[in-house]
């Protein structure tokens, strides 16, 4: 054996070489875990999180033309629309909106596919439950919107 | 068992006088729950002391039948669900999708989204090597490199759900381009990413390359020589370590490859070390088609002129990529309706798999857990 590895080995360079890069993050600047539910992780502006349908700020009323295109979209068919003619303006009208979102993707075709800014995906990621039986959204709970849990000690 | 029997792996060693106490070899289940298969692979080991005499390979935990389900959805529809084989590598998954039918519709995707796919796809090469350089040297029993790769990872991720809203399966492209623009600061986001994470890729090869018990553990296991590898049909950086210079970034450039300067790093002994080295210079080519493709996206739209019912004409397509662990390819077949006649998607993982049982062959049982974890196999992508 030559006389450089012998000597890398009876120093222990490669471990030496090692700790230099894991002493170097000791600091506590470097630490990079979120406390999560005390601190919360910034979300991007398009994150694609739970459905929200939007209703039209000055009126309240829905944006939601009833024209079904997301149903349709949703690869897995998990939005049902029901909607009936208002026989006085002739339009429809949005009677009932559900969605699973225990199967949904969350991968945005019926936001794309919605003709009306009505259906969004919205930045709420906090829709964890203990049962199965709220999984099915309703239009009340879609229209609300995001509520983040809020902890108190 | 009758199954096995018949095809010659479990051989029949103690005779009707001796006890199964006097049997020399034993069969082991290694996995599905195994921490070190990553994910749920089941692999059925026979030893000899801690020597292994033989493999076989159980797949199937995790399928979830995507091809069948291609059949039943939408060409569009289905886009999603791609992201959803390789995991680690949904971003490069989406491309080959897209490529496929965008190839099926004859449209091609303007320059400026071509080159937006570039960018995110060598990201996500990153990603997926960071992610396999954690783990891999976990198994191995070196702990540190996992917390740094997967710090580093989330800058990417963090990109990301900036772009598309997702993280991990982001379904960012679209057939006939991409669906959405970049996010004012994407370019800058970009560019300091490549600037932390050069000294980063120093700092993990500081720590595994020239450590003895890295070093111990990687070199001379698991040879697969590159001639070896193109009888199996491996692909990806496997092939690579092997000595074969295959790229497919080179050798049928898609999605404006030609446009960018790079290397392909290639190995000479075909051993775990190598293929180590072999990613590791991967990613610092990838950092380089970045900062070449990032700084040069051209102005212009970033979505073809695609028909909002998308019926392709009659025919047949296959159109591979260079996916992170190898050729990922597709093949669609259209019969003129909206919906695809057939999808078969060709993974690297599982075909690079199948050289498992060769390259563990007269090895010890913790090498199995180091040759597992070089092939970089995602079980998503196996069993589909």
């Amino acid at each position: 054996m030559s006389i450089a590895p012998l000597l890398n080995k009876v120093f222990m360079v490669d471990l030496i070489k090692g700790l230099k890069v894991t002493f170097k993050y000791q600091h506590p600047k470097e630490v990079y875990t979120e406390q999560y539910p005390l601190e919360r992780p910034a979300i991007a502006e398009r994150y694609r999180g739970l459905p929200r349908l939007n209703v039209n700020p000055e009126t309240g009323e829905t944006l939601c033309i009833a024209c079904n295109l997301c149903a349709t979209a949703c690869p897995e068919h998990l939005i049902v629309v029901q909607s009936e003619r208002n026989p006085a303006t002739k339009r429809k009208e949005m009677t009932s909106f559900t969605l699973d979102i225990s199967r949904c993707m969350f991968c945005g075709l019926c936001a794309e596919a919605c003709s009306t800014d009505c259906l969004e995906l919205s930045q709420d990621y906090e829709f964890a439950l203990y049962s199965r039986d709220g999984f099915i959204i309703d239009r009340a709970r879609m229209e609300r919107g995001s509520e983040p849990t809020v902890y108190t000690r | 068992m009758t199954d096995s029997t018949k095809s010659g792996f479990y051989q029949e060693t103690a005779g009707p006088d001796q006890t199964f106490l006097d049997a020399n070899e034993l069969v082991l289940n290694m996995g599905p729950q195994h921490p070190s298969t990553h994910g749920v692979l089941r692999v059925i080991l026979r030893l000899d002391g801690e020597k292994v005499l033989g493999t076989e390979c159980v797949i199937g935990y995790l399928h979830r039948g995507v091809e069948k389900i291609a059949e039943n959805r939408t060409y569009t529809m289905f886009n999603p669900y791609v992201d959803r084989m390789d995991y680690v590598a949904a971003v490069s998954n989406g491309l080959g999708y897209c490529l496929a039918v965008e190839k099926l519709l004859n449209i091609e995707a303007p320059p400026r989204a071509a080159y937006i796919r570039v960018v995110l796809t060598e990201l996500n090469r990153m990603a997926s090597h960071q992610l396999w350089l954690g783990t891999h040297a976990l198994d191995i029993g070196a702990m540190t490199p996992l917390f740094y790769t997967f710090r580093d990872r989330e800058e990417i991720l963090k990109i990301y759900e900036k772009y598309c809203g997702a993280r991990l399966t982001t379904h960012a492209f679209r057939i006939g381009g991409t669906l959405y623009e970049t996010y004012d600061g994407f370019e800058q986001d970009v560019n300091n990413f490549v600037k932390f994470v050069t000294p980063k890729i120093g700092e993990y090869e500081e720590l595994l390359t020239t450590n003895r018990i890295w070093v111990e553990r990687t070199k001379g296991v698991g040879v697969l020589s590159g001639k070896d590898c193109i009888d199996f049909g491996v692909t990806g950086p496997v092939l690579r370590a092997g000595g074969v210079k295959w790229d497919l970034r080179k050798a049928q450039p898609y999605s404006m490859y030609d446009k960018f300067d790079f290397e392909i790093p290639t190995g000479e002994n075909g051993d775990t070390f190598d293929r180590y080295i072999v990613r590791i210079a991967e990613m610092r080519q990838s950092l380089r088609i970045i900062d070449q493709a990032v700084n040069s996206i051209p102005a212009g739209p970033i979505m073809a002129k695609v028909p909002k019912v998308m019926k392709p004409a009659v025919g047949e397509v296959y159109v591979s990529i260079e996916a992170p662990k190898g050729e990922l390819g597709y093949f669609v077949v259209s019969d003129g309706s909206t919906q695809p006649y057939r999808v078969r998607v060709r993974p690297p993982s599982f075909v690079n798999l199948q050289a498992l049982d060769k390259m563990v062959r007269g090895a010890l049982v913790a090498d199995v857990v180091a040759v597992i974890g070089t092939l970089d196999i995602v079980l998503g992508e196996v069993d589909r």
